[in-house]
């Protein structure tokens, strides 16, 4: 009997070309588009890392948080610590610390909530991200309160100095070269997610979420899995916290308050949080809409919640899942 | 040196004595079943010699070690595991996959983030083989959820096979599945079972099942051990034919249709 | 002394309003299994609601004519409201989710949630809006050498009757025995011929109706604003957690505990109050993982 050993696998030669055709239309992009759309993109890809963060918990762990904005917040909030009263330059030096602050953030959050059963868990993360949110506010003498704190572009550097955005033209070169920089990163974390949740580890994530009995009962220590499996996920959504910063030119206490997570937790319902990539096309799929409806009304939120609403009850697979469905359908028939 | 030892082993729940002072030995290499009408304990029994349930008090020494206050994840570690007689499997993983993850859990493998599930071929050729011992090999690629009842029972079976351990607990698997069925079942389990040495101890209400079986069988009632010994033994014994079937006589056992 | 008095006055007012939304939450999730996280904006709707009827012409006739007892009347009318809104919601949108697992209805209340405080926006703008008409009419207690609303005194009253009237509800009437066989077998209770559909559905209204009631009750004395829902949420969630999910007593018992801790904690630490419930929250969560009075 020969076994091919990836039968069951996904195909990667396969997605390895999907990839690269991808990666190959967003490095053209800022060529052929101008700079608010690069920047719209950037945002995209950003929320993506946050979303697909986000999902090792939801879609793979079966752990639902309403808490994420608390990462997301401590990333850029680091960030803006380091740049203000470090007068570090360093964008590289941002991201480490700022990881660093997210870790710690994370794993102390992360201790407390996976003890608890689902709802309590979603709760926990909940009232969590609440406190650090009004600790914002509350100390406002570093915080910057309500005003937040400034972060310029002009101060940054990319590349260990290699790059940097003063002068004539600063403006568009930032997009430009932060476009680029992102994309990279982005790629980075879709990749680094991709091989967490097809390792024996996310097997056994998905073994927790399906089962956490039967997950005990053949030797996994769901307990610590869960708690590693949210600190990922904090990482990544720090991750995301923190390249959005520089972005922005500002980080304020909003990114820590409760209907940003529910944001996060949308971005990953509308793109199909049963699927890989439903996070990243959800959360690209959602800038967009933000962008183009806010533009329109003061209701968002509202808007927000009848989506999700209906979402929830007429295509729980989201745009991804349904489109799968759509298209085995079709090609059934054929 | 028995493989397993219970020494006085209790569970109460308030007044209900599920586990009532129960000293059981099972050597090596036996092929036990558990019977005893609705409320015996012996499912009560399982979930405690597997960690589901604290005992009250008593000891359970496993080759040689207390492992009383072990989890659960340790006691499967030290090598006891057990099926489910309500079947408890991962729905939305394939089949394939409920097995392999039971291999890289034995394997220690499941730590491992940065390499990729399905490149591994040690336990993808040992899923694949534990699949085909059980009758499985053509429900790989489907999902645990779509599988049919028995064998789903079969698949909850190999799971637990699959960690290799030196004492299995089967809870009821043949119920729940049509009376057709059972005899291939229970004779797909057994051979696995008996083919590898492992000791088990099965739950059963099917007497033939268990008479067809079993090195030892142990009765339950009310929580305690009414009587334990050879097929022939348990088939004489009027006191147990009265316990389990409300009569006895030479042909209590004797299945009449 | 007279101090002391007060804040301890102070707490059993703001533990009968968190008896009232936590009640309702908990009595919910005991019969259907189901968490609603737009119950605390529920219970700011109830609020804005009753403050909305009670300043509007119709309050001020009631006030004119009827006086002090025609205001009152009209509280349990914004509560009624509320169930009314509870009792569309749970067959449309809560009734296909049964089946699914969790994580589908905590994304729908969730979207609830969103969809509720921003109609809140739409309906009343984002000033704080007061009922205090009420508590003028009440008047005022002598304790010691200061003086206290006795409207706070009046709400005491409902937290305690209502807790009384709950157990009574829940423990001996039929309604009761049918909610709670409901609530322990929901196919057996279908067997022998229940209407859990109908069940249900009553449930969540009356569930709804104690959030809008907590509501209705707290605007007197403090203004409705934005924001209100999400905390009372959370702090509602903070006193399940201690008193257990699905318990009549836990609510009660966690309701008095918060409260107290939070008054001690404006007190002496008004930076972090929040926090310090959160860390009990965490502490009870680690001791007892389903409260004190909880079942697993």
């Amino acid at each position: 009997m020969t076994m091919a050993p990836n039968r069951t696998g996904p195909s990667i030669p396969r997605l390895f070309g999907v990839a690269v055709v991808v990666l190959i239309v967003l490095a053209i992009l800022p060529y052929v588009v101008d700079v608010y759309q690069t920047q719209l993109l950037t945002y995209g890809m950003v929320f993506a890392i946050a979303a697909l963060g986000f999902n090792l918990l939801l879609g793979y762990t079966g752990l639902l948080s309403f808490g994420h904005s608390a990462y997301f917040g401590t990333g850029a909030y680091t960030v803006a610590f380091i740049v203000r009263d470090l007068g570090a330059h360093s964008m590289e030096l941002c991201i480490l610390g700022g990881l660093l602050g997210t870790f710690v953030v994370a794993a102390l959050f992360g201790y407390v909530c996976v003890r608890h059963t689902r709802i309590f868990f979603g709760i926990l993360t909940l009232a969590l991200s609440q406190v650090l949110w009004s600790l914002a506010f509350k100390f406002f003498w570093v915080t910057g309160g309500t005003d937040g704190i400034r972060v310029a572009s002009a101060n940054l550097t990319l590349l260990g100095g290699l790059v940097d955005f003063k002068g004539r033209g600063a403006f568009q070169r930032f997009v430009f070269a932060y476009y680029y920089y992102v994309l990279v990163l982005f790629a980075v974390s879709v990749v680094v997610m991709w091989m967490i949740v097809h390792s024996p580890f996310g097997k056994a994530l998905q073994a927790i979420r399906d089962n956490e009995v039967r997950a005990g009962f053949v030797g996994i220590p769901v307990r610590r899995y869960r708690w590693i499996a949210f600190v990922i996920s904090g990482l990544f959504t720090g991750l995301a916290g923190i390249l959005w910063v520089p972005l922005n030119g500002l980080t304020t206490p909003d990114i820590l308050y409760w209907p940003f997570s529910g944001e996060i937790v949308f971005m990953a319902v509308l793109g199909g949080f049963r699927n890989f990539t439903g996070p990243i096309v959800g959360a690209l799929a959602f800038n967009y809409l933000k962008t183009y409806a806010v533009a329109s009304s003061e209701y968002w939120q509202l808007l927000l919640g009848l989506v999700l609403v209906v979402l929830v009850l007429v295509l729980p697979t989201g745009i991804v899942g349904s489109t799968a469905r759509l298209y085995a359908r079709l090609f059934r028939r054929a | 040196m028995s493989l397993l030892q219970t020494v006085n082993l209790k569970k109460y729940f308030g007044e209900t004595r599920a586990v009532d002072n129960v000293n059981l030995t099972i050597e090596q290499g036996e092929f036990i079943s558990l019977v005893g009408p609705n409320g015996a304990g012996k499912t009560s029994f399982c979930h405690v010699v597997s960690a589901h349930l604290a005992p009250d008090s008593g000891q359970i020494l496993f080759n040689g070690a207390d492992v009383t206050h072990m989890s659960v994840t340790q006691r499967v570690k030290a090598g006891i595991a057990r099926s489910f007689q309500l079947v408890n499997l991962f729905d939305d993983l394939t089949a394939f996959d409920n097995v392999a993850l039971a291999i890289f859990s034995r394997e220690s493998k499941t730590a491992n983030m940065m390499a990729l599930a399905h490149l591994d071929s040690a336990v993808n050729a040992e899923a694949d083989a534990v699949l085909g011992q059980f009758g499985l090999a053509g429900k790989r690629d489907v999902l645990a959820r779509g599988i049919a009842q028995g064998e789903r029972k079969l698949l909850d079976v190999a799971l637990a096979y699959a960690l290799r351990p030196r004492l299995l607990f089967l809870d009821e698997p043949t119920s729940g599945v049509s009376t057709r069925d059972k005899g291939q079942i229970m004779d797909t389990i057994a051979s696995v079972v008996r083919g590898e040495g492992i000791t088990a101890v099965v739950v059963e209400h099917d007497m033939d099942v268990v008479f067809k079986y079993s090195d030892r069988i142990v009765v339950m009632h009310q929580g305690a051990i009414l009587a334990q010994g050879t097929p022939d033994q348990i088939r004489n014994n009027d006191e147990v034919a009265m316990v389990l079937l409300g009569s006895s006589g030479p042909d209590a056992f004797t299945r009449k249709d | 002394m007279t101090i002391l008095v007060i804040q301890i006055l102070n707490s059993l007012f703001y533990a009968a309003v968190l008896f009232l939304i936590a009640a309702g939450l908990s009595l919910i999730y005991g019969v259907m299994r189901i968490v609603n996280l737009a119950h605390g904006t529920l219970y700011a709707l109830g609020a804005y609601v009753s403050a909305w009827i009670v300043g509007s012409a119709f309050g001020h006739f009631m006030s004119g004519t009827l006086g002090l007892v025609g205001l009152l009347l009209l509280l349990p009318l914004g509560a009624v409201a509320i169930a009314a809104v509870g009792a569309a919601i749970e067959p449309t949108l809560l009734r296909p989710l049964y089946r699914r697992p969790e994580e589908y209805h905590l994304l729908l209340t969730f979207g609830l949630l969103m969809i509720l405080e921003d109609v809140m926006k739409l309906l009343f703008g984002g000033t704080p809006l007061s009922a205090g008409s009420i508590m003028d009419h009440m008047g005022s207690i002598p304790i010691g050498r200061l003086i206290y609303p006795a409207y706070n005194l009046f709400v005491i009253g409902i937290g305690l009757f209502a807790a009384v009237g709950l157990w009574w509800f829940i423990y001996r009437t039929k309604f009761g025995v049918i909610l709670r066989a409901t609530s322990q077998d929901r196919r057996m209770a279908a067997a022998l011929g229940i209407n859990v559909g109908l069940v249900y559905v009553q449930a969540f209204a009356i569930g709804c109706f104690m959030a809008g009631l907590g509501g209705a009750v707290v605007v007197p004395a403090q203004a409705a604003v934005l924001g209100m829902g999400v905390d009372a949420l959370i702090l509602s969630f903070v006193v399940i957690v201690i008193g257990g999910l699905g318990s009549l007593e836990g609510a009660l018992v966690g309701a008095l505990i918060v409260s107290f801790v939070r008054t001690a904690g404006i007190q002496f630490f008004p930076e972090i109050e929040l926090a310090v419930l959160y860390l009990i929250a965490a502490a009870v969560l680690m001791i007892r993982p389903t409260g004190l009075f909880g079942r697993a």
